[in-house]
């Protein structure tokens, strides 16, 4: 499925495909790369049910703009009557009994969701090789990683599947996967997108939004998922902007804050220079690159890695054996119960980041480690507030690297950690980014990274669309992806 | 910040996880690595730097206190392992 949403909005609208046929073949496709282990539930009979609901809305007009376009959740999101699993032993066996916002949403904008993605357990991983249910392969080469948390979410779409797919992002879980598979994720400012009912890992940090193939499939996504809902107490209370409108500005007199600590040692040399190549398009386009400093970029990685796991061990507490999810067997004690549950159903970075978080929590510690890390990350929100006084956006490599190969970095969390470089300091400030393919090296798709004011997404949407109307590396594709 | 294994299991206690005693000694090696990290952040500049709990700072918002959700009582009972008569039921704490 080679087409936008909009070519695929105005195909079914004028009647030369139906929802039902383009389900069948997200389905086909689907079960035909079985291969990449993408999705831990394909939900074919919902799936066609909810494609004959969005036909028969489209007899109707104006429906959706979403209307009959297949896609897949990130099975981090609470679908009711639907497993979800969070890619963990502890909800191998979770049906929620209701919708997450994400959810009720896209389906009231009558998009047809085809199955849950894989993903790394609990959404803590970088490679997506932490899940329960095996690795999702990348479709740039099988033998790499897709990148995480969103792994599946990511592989779907680069490999056509589906036009889009949900993901969330606490520290790059969007971004960098869109990154290593060669497609567009947006990670929206934090409350922009409610939460309710996305099972939850740093609950100050965690955000959801969209991969798609290109910056206007992401604005037509975004635009049904975003605004407020009283469901989830840190939603933002705003008007959400008309991301399609803002598609068309002209980049004339766009400020572009080049961080010299996004270039830093650790960066590939070919990420870092079709990155460059990318940059010196937008100057073509009439933006102006501006030198621009992160003095406390290098501080983001230790920060974020103690209060992600900190607010992790927190909010996985809830997983005790008692009310849903993995019970350990003929327990012998309360005690028993909760202790072996926890050992037996979460994963081994699950763990070590529970631990972590604990001790970071722990009587003596607190000061040191957890309060250290929130003034540490006030100076990282203050740097990007500098910095916005005189540019509009920032702009650096999603990653430091191409697509790793599988298997290469999953024995050490240090070197997996690593990767979040330059993506975990935007969720620390809780502001929008968005990464875009600028090109390859090592015939591997490469992500532009480009970092926006709080709430400001349709200045992002902006100039990545015009961007992709100047360049094609969006619509590069797989060998043997139609 | 190296960690030994006696600070492993009372972590894993207050975390409530089983774990092996010879899981200790990896665990351990591989914690303390991790608080290697963290340790960077000894290297910024903090005095008089409130922390950020929150990116927004935002307070919570008032709402009416009415009924808004549905009673689902039965449909998250049913998820459970073991529950009767409108409770879960765990294994008996006090003999």
């Amino acid at each position: 499925m080679s087409l936008s949403i909009t070519q695929l909005a105005q195909a079914l609208r004028e009647r030369k495909t139906s929802a039902t046929e383009l389900t069948r073949q997200a389905l086909a496709a689907a079960k035909n790369r079985a291969d990449l282990n993408a999705l831990i539930t394909l939900d074919e009979t919902g799936a066609l049910a909810a494609a004959e609901r969005a036909d028969t809305a489209l007899k109707k007009s104006p429906a959706s703009a979403l209307a009959g376009i297949p896609f897949a959740h990130k099975d981090i999101f609470c679908t009711n009557g639907l497993r979800t699993t969070c890619a963990s032993r502890m909800l191998d066996n979770f049906v929620p009994p209701y919708d997450a916002t994400v959810v009720d949403k896209l389906a009231a904008a009558q998009a047809v969701a085809i199955g849950k993605a894989n993903m790394d357990e609990f959404a803590m991983g970088s490679s997506n090789e932490n899940s329960f249910y095996g690795p999702v392969k990348n479709p740039w080469d099988t033998a790499r990683v897709p990148g995480g948390s969103s792994g599946g979410s990511a592989a779907l779409v680069a490999a056509g599947i589906v036009p889009f797919a949900t993901g969330t992002d606490t520290g790059g879980s969007i971004r960098q996967p869109a990154a290593f598979c060669g497609i567009t994720g947006l990670k929206p400012t934090y409350g922009r997108v409610s939460r309710f009912g996305m099972i939850a890992f740093a609950s100050s940090l965690d955000t959801a939004s969209v991969l798609a193939r290109s910056a206007e499939d992401c604005a037509q996504v975004l635009a049904a998922m975003a605004g407020h809902d009283g469901r989830d107490a840190t939603s933002a209370d705003r008007a959400v902007d008309d991301y399609l409108a803002a598609l068309a500005k002209p980049l004339q007199g766009l400020r572009i804050g080049v961080a010299r600590e996004y270039f830093g040692a650790g960066i590939d040399a070919g990420v870092g220079a079709a990155v460059q190549a990318a940059l010196k398009q937008y100057e073509k386009l009439g933006a102006t690159l501006v030198d621009v400093s992160l003095p406390n970029a290098a501080l983001a990685i230790p920060a974020y890695y103690v209060i992600a796991p900190a607010e992790a061990s927190s909010n996985l507490a809830r997983y005790d054996g008692v009310r849903y999810g993995y019970a350990a067997k003929e327990p012998k004690s309360l005690e028993d119960l909760y202790t072996r549950t926890r050992a037996e159903g979460f994963g081994a970075e699950v763990k070590r980041r529970i631990l972590v978080g604990t001790y970071a929590l722990s009587a003596g510690y607190y000061d040191a480690y957890y309060l250290r890390a929130q003034r540490v990350r006030r100076l990282i929100a203050n740097d990007f507030a500098e910095a916005f006084k005189t540019v509009d956006l920032i702009a650096g490599p999603t990653t430091p690297t191409v697509a790793f190969k599988l298997g290469e970095k999953n024995s050490d969390p240090l070197a997996m950690y690593a990767e979040d470089v330059n993506t975990v300091a935007v969720n620390l400030a809780g502001l929008p980014a968005i990464s875009l393919p600028a090109g390859f090296s090592e015939k591997l798709p490469v992500g532009l990274q480009l970092i926006a004011p709080a709430f400001e997404e349709a200045r992002l949407l902006n100039a990545a669309h015009q961007f992709q109307l100047a360049s094609d590396w969006h619509a590069h594709k797989p060998e043997g992806v139609a | 910040m190296s960690i030994d294994a006696a600070t492993v299991r009372h972590i894993a206690r207050l975390a409530r996880l089983a774990v092996g005693e010879n899981e200790l000694a990896p665990i351990a090696g591989e914690l303390s690595r991790v608080l290697d990290l963290a340790d960077q952040l000894g290297a910024a500049q903090i005095d008089g730097v409130a922390p950020l709990a929150h990116p927004h700072e935002q307070t919570l918002a008032w709402r009416p206190d009415a009924v808004t959700e549905p009673d689902l009582a039965d449909a998250f009972l049913a998820l459970a392992p073991d529950a009767r008569g409108g409770l879960y039921l765990v294994p008996k704490v006090l003999e």
